[in-house]
């Protein structure tokens, strides 16, 4: 595989403002949400289905927790009905009882008040942001760049097998690998953490409880609030791999000043 | 892609940012709970509140059924207190206990557990969720404190009110410290604010909270002070407005 010896088409302007700025203020709340998130999840490390926590009968799906094993803390790992030992990452790390290790959580040591702080306050950002930028995608016809044509769909089977090769296009457009996932990240990912973290909330239960029926209970929206967070993770461990594959400084340049340099057939890949 | 030093130096960026900002402590700061750029932050507590009250209004919180209660009430923070008054009204089955209504009211008041007991009741099943993010459904039954507020009459400069515990939840060098938390009169005065007394269908058991506690159904377990002595009514708050929010933790805690 090549990805260096692209002949080096023109630049065009990819990025408007909007979505240069809401994607780093996106970047940097996710970031503080995250390892605040795990801290938050650190107070009380098991994922229950249901309206409730089993504690005399087992709804659990997962658990991490520590004992005292034959050379020191264990860390022990419940998931779905199987156990895993997972000293050093989850349940005890640096000889120290704690779900998520510490250099994963904000702040380091054990502080859920400080915890939730932080995640508050990021999580209005995020919000803040994301209606900005439904508005002034609505305004300025953006989210229709996200919205697959029908020919995208077509083309669907081949850009798929394109990424799986590593064969990444420069073009002026997204393609529409990139479409479905930036779409499935904005319209489907956030939304569904942000009604989960309400889901979670008892005053917002009182205000919305179809949002608990909505969800089968508190703590499944607490869970699905946890999977969409691993697979916001995926989202961003891949997208990090499609840059690095793609040419980070030419990505990089894109989302920081808009300009973007494309393939010297990138217009004719744009259907 | 192995021979390109760029994109390895980005890769190494990127992934060491994590660990640059939380694994060497930058951010372990904001645990200091003056801490200016945590206080900015903080003020997003009184956006999140204001959202709630906007959304909430005077909504009842989910009431569930008894065969959703599929398990006894599990404790949190102090479950026997060890304080010798505490111990000593216990042995004697509350006789000679009381809760006392004191501060901005027309008509101060010093109840018996038989008193409340004799009041309009108000028994409900409903979830109870605690700050760490564990939840327990149970029945709980008691006296709406609106009652109780009704009897002793709020003046009108009563805007908050102040639930003091018996239970020393801290002891130091500067002395100790019973648990204590507060509430504005909107949720005091909501139709799910009780003093409860019972269980699951029993007396209120020691270790959630008895012979007295409180539930305010539409916030996290923190807000509802057990082991009740004391209820003053006050036109302000006086300091943070409870325990947990003197150590960083929000005071409307509906989140």
């Amino acid at each position: 595989m090549d990805t260096t010896a692209h002949a080096r088409g023109p630049l065009v302007y990819r990025q408007t403002l909007m979505t240069r700025i809401t994607h780093w203020v996106w970047a940097v709340s996710l970031f503080f949400l995250l390892l605040t998130g795990l801290q938050i999840f650190n107070a009380h490390p098991a994922l229950y289905w249901g309206q409730e926590s089993g504690f005399e009968y087992n709804n659990a799906l997962l658990a991490i927790s520590s004992r005292e094993g034959e050379e020191g803390l264990e860390g022990v790992t419940y998931l779905l009905g199987w156990e895993f030992e997972t000293t050093g990452l989850l349940g005890a790390s640096g000889g120290r009882a704690h779900g998520f290790p510490g250099w994963a959580t904000i702040p380091s040591h054990h502080d859920l008040g400080t915890g939730r702080v932080i995640h508050f306050f990021f999580a209005w950002v995020l919000v803040g942001t994301l209606a900005l930028w439904l508005m002034a995608s609505l305004l300025n016809a953006h989210w229709r760049e996200l919205l697959p044509t029908p020919s995208d769909l077509r083309a669907l089977p081949g850009d798929v097998l394109n990424h799986a090769r590593l064969r990444l296009h420069r073009t002026r457009t997204y393609n529409v690998v990139q479409k479905l996932t930036y779409a499935g990240v904005l319209f489907v990912l956030l939304p569904l953490m942000i009604l989960t973290g309400l889901g979670m909330s008892p005053s917002f239960n009182a205000a919305a409880p179809w949002l608990l029926d909505l969800f089968g209970g508190r703590q499944s929206a607490r869970t699905v609030h946890f999977a969409v967070m691993l697979l916001l993770v995926l989202f961003f461990l891949v997208h990090i791999l499609m840059i690095l594959l793609a040419g980070p400084l030419n990505e990089l340049r894109s989302i920081v000043t808009g300009w973007y340099r494309i393939d010297p057939e990138g217009d004719a890949h744009d259907r | 892609m192995t021979a390109d030093p760029t994109r390895r130096l980005l890769l190494g960026g990127l992934l060491a940012t994590p660990a640059l900002l939380s694994g060497c402590k930058v951010l372990d700061g904001l645990s200091a709970v003056d801490h200016p750029l945590r206080n900015v932050m903080e003020g997003a507590n009184r956006l999140t509140h204001k959202a709630q009250q906007l959304a909430a209004g005077d909504a009842l919180a989910p009431e569930y059924t008894r065969a959703d209660i599929r398990q006894g009430m599990r404790p949190n923070g102090t479950t026997n207190p060890s304080d010798a008054d505490y111990q000593a009204l216990a042995a004697n089955a509350w006789t000679d206990w009381r809760l006392t209504v004191s501060g901005a009211v027309e008509r101060p008041l010093s109840l018996s557990l038989a008193e409340l007991m004799a009041m309009p009741s108000r028994t409900q099943i409903t979830r109870h969720d605690c700050v760490e993010g564990w939840s327990c459904i149970a029945e709980w039954t008691g006296v709406p404190l609106s009652h109780v507020l009704s009897l002793a009459r709020p003046t009108s400069k009563a805007r908050f009110v102040y639930f003091r515990s018996m239970d020393t939840i801290e002891r130091g060098l500067s002395g100790s410290i019973r648990y204590w938390e507060s509430h504005d009169l909107r949720d005091s005065l909501h139709p799910q604010t009780i003093l409860a007394y019972g269980m699951n269908g029993v007396a209120l058991p020691v270790r959630n909270g008895a012979p007295l506690r409180l539930r305010v159904e539409r916030q996290l377990g923190y807000k509802m002070a057990k082991y009740l002595s004391g209820i003053e009514v006050v036109p302000a708050l006086s300091d943070k407005g409870g325990y947990w929010e003197e150590r960083g933790y929000d005071w409307y805690a509906g989140l």
